[in-house]
């Protein structure tokens, strides 16, 4: 049984289609890593999960529950916790006000401001500083603590590293795998191929609004990957996989 | 098939307008003819219409074309009609006094806009309405004016009641025509794109280069001289000036329900609104504070459910246009 | 001395418009409203208090304490029926559909009590006109510096309120960006409702306030509005206890200028509210200049 199960799902914005007919089902305590180029849907499709954007078609499953038309809030009071791309803190809130407004909630569960402080200890001197005084990474941490705040069934992070220094991905990523380890089912966005074999158990491609290529990250390996993120051998000639290749091509990816 | 497709033409004057324009023509002419046989008070009712479409074109040039809400607007139509009194007093002939009157109070929108024009939405509606206030306190001042007793404009007791009558209603008309005319030629020209696209999107327009200011500028001007100008034909219709009328946030009431419910950023709607306002205005009027409660109730249901106003309504319903104001694509035709 | 006495009554005066005001800065505040019915939303609570005392024979006090819960049930319902329309709109929306309701509420109040002005003074006894004498030249009214004191002590409430607790913070949240609120589970739409009960719940305070210290008329909403916003503007738009400052200026600036002139009252009190808006745009930038320099000596 799955815990979060997309089922055909179509999102656009205006006339321009950015998820088409995407499916794909989250077991409980797994990790699967989404990639993709850019403008391959993947934030729109995250976004249409955690019910900040109106899918046009389809339905979202949570734990057999059909929340297709739920608000997004009360998605995150239901179990599904977005960590938005670009962080999107209350910059005028302290941390720990950003995370408290989250932990008003209510989910029972372990994550409270001093579970959060303990999984990202680069907080603690910070608690009480603005959020948009925070660097970068304490800006990340933060937004990932908020999300956490909620106790959430399935959390879903959307481009963690990006925007970061290298040094600020290590902390970040060091965190997550002990969310990894503990059990916590995700749904991660991530354009280094590296970083997402690194922590997924299982891996899924998005092209230009579906998903091309899916399965265990163990049995895959990354030249599949990449043939599949620039839309190579999907066996309709080379021209078109070439036309995705110089799309590909501008994202932050490198193979 | 291999002949190429003839190239989109932009339209501007279609069948539809040509002959709508001719009309017009044709209606200005027989009301300037209208005093010569109508009875008294059919000129002094369309004395008063006409006042109300000045005013009805002058707030939605502000704000439906320059997304300017001013609750102030009052501030110019007392300001017109106090500098009338005062030019009159000085010996000015009156006719020319109200002319130059509604100027005068236009020159005072010039070093108004510098920081008028700074402010934005709610600070600017209400800020206006405060310097309607004030300005209503300062005419208050003057010793001609008697503070809320006020005063006349007894200069025009020397005409004849129904020379004044008719003169009141060419004066209007023509008013009436220059200010449709101006803001019309406005919209059509260069200032008109630009003024739509400011109030579409501000900071894009000024990333392309649109000269936000100096088109808003224009616009708070010219309002300013046509609620003078109305302020003045007010006065030569009464005769009598107490400030409070004619600083009265009433006015503002009246030109957002013409401009609102008639259709706020076309040209056409406040027109309509004004003579809408103008009908329930005859019809209920009477009945005083219900009638109130109706337009306050209008401006908001409009402004909920049917923000385009009727006029808007009427174009996306119909696709009609009557003036040639915004340009048409016309896809060729099979042959 | 008349210009202590004339000052210290200015203070008390900005008191009565901190009061006035700050559910409309607290509205600004938080959904980027400006309510034009603000003034005639504060005129109906006193007409209310006024008509249940009057009917009643209860204590205005009591009565403000009916009042106030009916005042915050009418935000709710306006917000949920027409200020979230309007929002959603855009922006010169709310202005219009505000002020339409304005004009309704006043005209509906002169069609249910008629033209005349009222007064809570004769409810309140000698609260209306006993006031505490300094040195024998000065005297402030109990009435105004209770006003004052309410005045502080609801600017107080909400600052902590906003700080401390959970639905002040979802307000906060919601009013710094209102996608992100939804996505750590605040309903936007609950939170704006609330904000717009708890202003309203404001609103009769200073409506009853109104009536209380002076007399009030169908019409009086208009006035209430401009010098409500007056002081929330020249505090700093949407900032509590600058409209605590924004009304003391204005009272003071209005009480100096009656005394020089007996019009001076509120030519004085526009005047300075019309050249802070013309002066405001060097205001800020000299703030700003000020900001850098604290920044290069605290890195000095």
């Amino acid at each position: 049984m799955s815990l979060l199960t997309i089922d055909r799902l179509e999102a656009r914005h205006g006339l321009l289609t950015a998820v088409r007919e995407v499916s794909l089902a989250l077991k409980e305590g797994e990790t699967l890593a989404l990639v993709g180029a850019n403008g391959a849907g993947k934030t729109t499709l995250m976004r249409a999960i955690a019910g900040a954007h109106k899918p046009a078609g389809g339905r979202i499953l949570l734990d057999s529950t059909d929340v297709t038309h739920t608000p997004a809030h009360r998605r995150v009071a239901m179990g599904i916790a977005l960590v938005p791309e670009g962080r999107r803190l209350f910059p005028g809130m302290t941390v720990e006000e950003n995370l408290l407004v989250a932990g008003a909630v209510g989910r029972p569960g372990p994550w409270r401001v001093e579970t959060v402080l303990d999984a990202f200890p680069m907080l603690k001197k910070r608690l009480k500083a603005r959020a948009g005084t925070l660097s970068g990474g304490e800006q990340q941490a933060t937004a990932i603590g908020r999300a956490l705040m909620t106790n959430p069934l399935v959390l879903l992070l959307d481009e963690v590293s990006l925007g970061l220094a290298p040094i600020a991905v290590d902390q970040v990523y060091h965190s997550l795998a002990g969310l990894i380890g503990s059990g916590t089912t995700i749904l991660l966005v991530e354009q280094d191929l590296a970083r997402a074999f690194g922590v997924a158990t299982r891996i899924a491609c998005m092209l230009e609004g579906r998903i091309v290529l899916e399965g265990l990250a163990q049995d895959m390996t990354r030249e599949q990957v990449t043939a599949a993120y620039f839309g190579l051998g999907r066996g309709n000639g080379s021209g078109g996989g070439q036309g995705s290749g110089q799309d590909g091509g501008k994202g932050h990816h490198q193979p | 098939m291999s002949k190429q497709p003839a190239p989109l033409s932009v339209q501007r004057w279609t069948p539809l307008s040509v002959a709508a324009t001719l009309a017009i023509a044709g209606l200005m002419i027989a009301l300037a003819f209208t005093p010569l046989f109508a009875s008294a008070e059919v000129i002094d009712r369309l004395t008063t219409l006409f006042i109300y479409i000045i005013l009805a074109i002058m707030w939605n040039a502000l704000a439906g074309y320059g997304g300017l809400v001013s609750v102030g607007q009052q501030a110019f139509f007392g300001l017109g009609a106090y500098a009338a009194i005062r030019l009159s007093y000085w010996g000015v002939p009156v006719y020319p006094a109200l002319i130059l009157g509604a100027l005068l109070a236009g020159a005072v929108a010039l070093p108004l806009s510098v920081f008028a024009l700074r402010l934005k939405g709610g600070e600017f509606a209400i800020g206006m309405w405060v310097v309607a206030e004030l300005a209503h306190l300062l005419v208050n001042l003057d010793g001609l004016i008697q503070g809320e007793t006020g005063t006349s404009l007894i200069a025009l007791n020397a005409f004849s009641p129904d020379h004044r009558r008719a003169d009141n209603y060419w004066l209007a008309l023509a008013a009436m025509a220059v200010a449709a005319a101006v803001v019309f030629a406005l919209l059509r020209g260069r200032l008109g794109v630009s003024v739509q696209a400011i109030r579409d999107n501000e900071e894009a327009a000024a990333s392309i280069g649109v000269r936000v200011l100096g088109g808003k500028r224009v616009i708070f001007i010219l309002s300013a001289i046509g609620c003078a100008m109305a302020g003045t034909l007010w006065l030569a219709t009464s005769i009598t000036f107490e400030p409070k009328t004619y600083f009265s946030v009433q006015w503002s009431a009246y030109m957002i329900f013409m401009a609102l419910v008639g259709g706020l950023g076309t040209f056409e709607g406040p027109i309509l609104g004004a003579i809408l306002f103008f009908l329930m205005e005859s019809l209920f009027g009477a009945t005083g504070v219900w009638y109130l409660v109706g337009l306050g109730a209008a401006a908001v249901v409009f402004s909920l459910f049917l923000p385009q106003g009727l006029w808007g309504f009427i174009e996306n319903r119909f696709t009609w246009r009557f003036l040639p104001i915004g340009y048409h694509l016309r896809l060729p035709e099979e042959d | 001395m008349i210009w202590v006495s004339q000052i210290l009554q200015g203070v008390l005066l900005g008191g009565y418009y901190a009061l006035i005001a700050c559910g409309l800065s607290f509205m600004f505040g938080v959904m980027r409203i400006i309510n034009l019915a603000h003034g005639d939303l504060a005129v109906l609570a006193g007409f209310l208090v006024w008509f249940i005392a009057g009917q009643t024979g209860i204590n205005p006090f009591l009565a403000l304490a009916l009042v106030i819960p009916l005042m915050a049930a009418l935000g709710w319902v306006l917000q949920r029926t027409m200020l979230e329309r309007s929002l959603r709109a855009g922006e010169l929306v709310p202005l219009l559909s505000t002020f339409g309701l304005a004009i309704v509420i006043e005209n509906l109040l002169f069609e249910q009590f008629g033209a005349d002005t009222r007064s809570l003074a004769p409810y309140i006894g000698g609260l209306s006109y006993d006031s505490l004498t300094i040195g024998g030249q000065i005297y402030l009214s109990y009435l105004g510096i209770i006003i004052f004191a309410v005045a502080v002590a609801i600017l107080g409430g909400l600052h902590f309120f906003l700080g401390h607790t959970n639905l002040g913070r979802a307000i906060r949240a919601t009013a710094e960006d209102i996608d992100t609120a939804e996505l750590v589970g605040i309903n936007s739409r609950a939170v704006y409702a609330a904000a717009a009960a708890i202003a309203l719940a404001t609103v009769a305070v200073g409506g009853a306030a109104l009536g209380m210290r002076a007399t009030f008329a169908p019409y009086a909403g208009p006035a209430q509005l401009i010098f409500a916003f007056e002081a929330v503007v020249i505090g700093g738009l949407g900032s509590l206890w600058g409209t605590l400052a924004g009304g003391i200026a204005l009272g003071v600036a209005q009480n100096i200028g009656a005394t020089i002139n007996t019009h001076g009252f509120l030519i004085a009190g526009h005047v300075v509210f019309l050249a802070f808006l013309a002066l405001r745009p060097f205001l800020t930038s000299l703030n700003a200049k000020g900001r850098i320099k604290a920044l290069l000596r605290r890195a000095a």
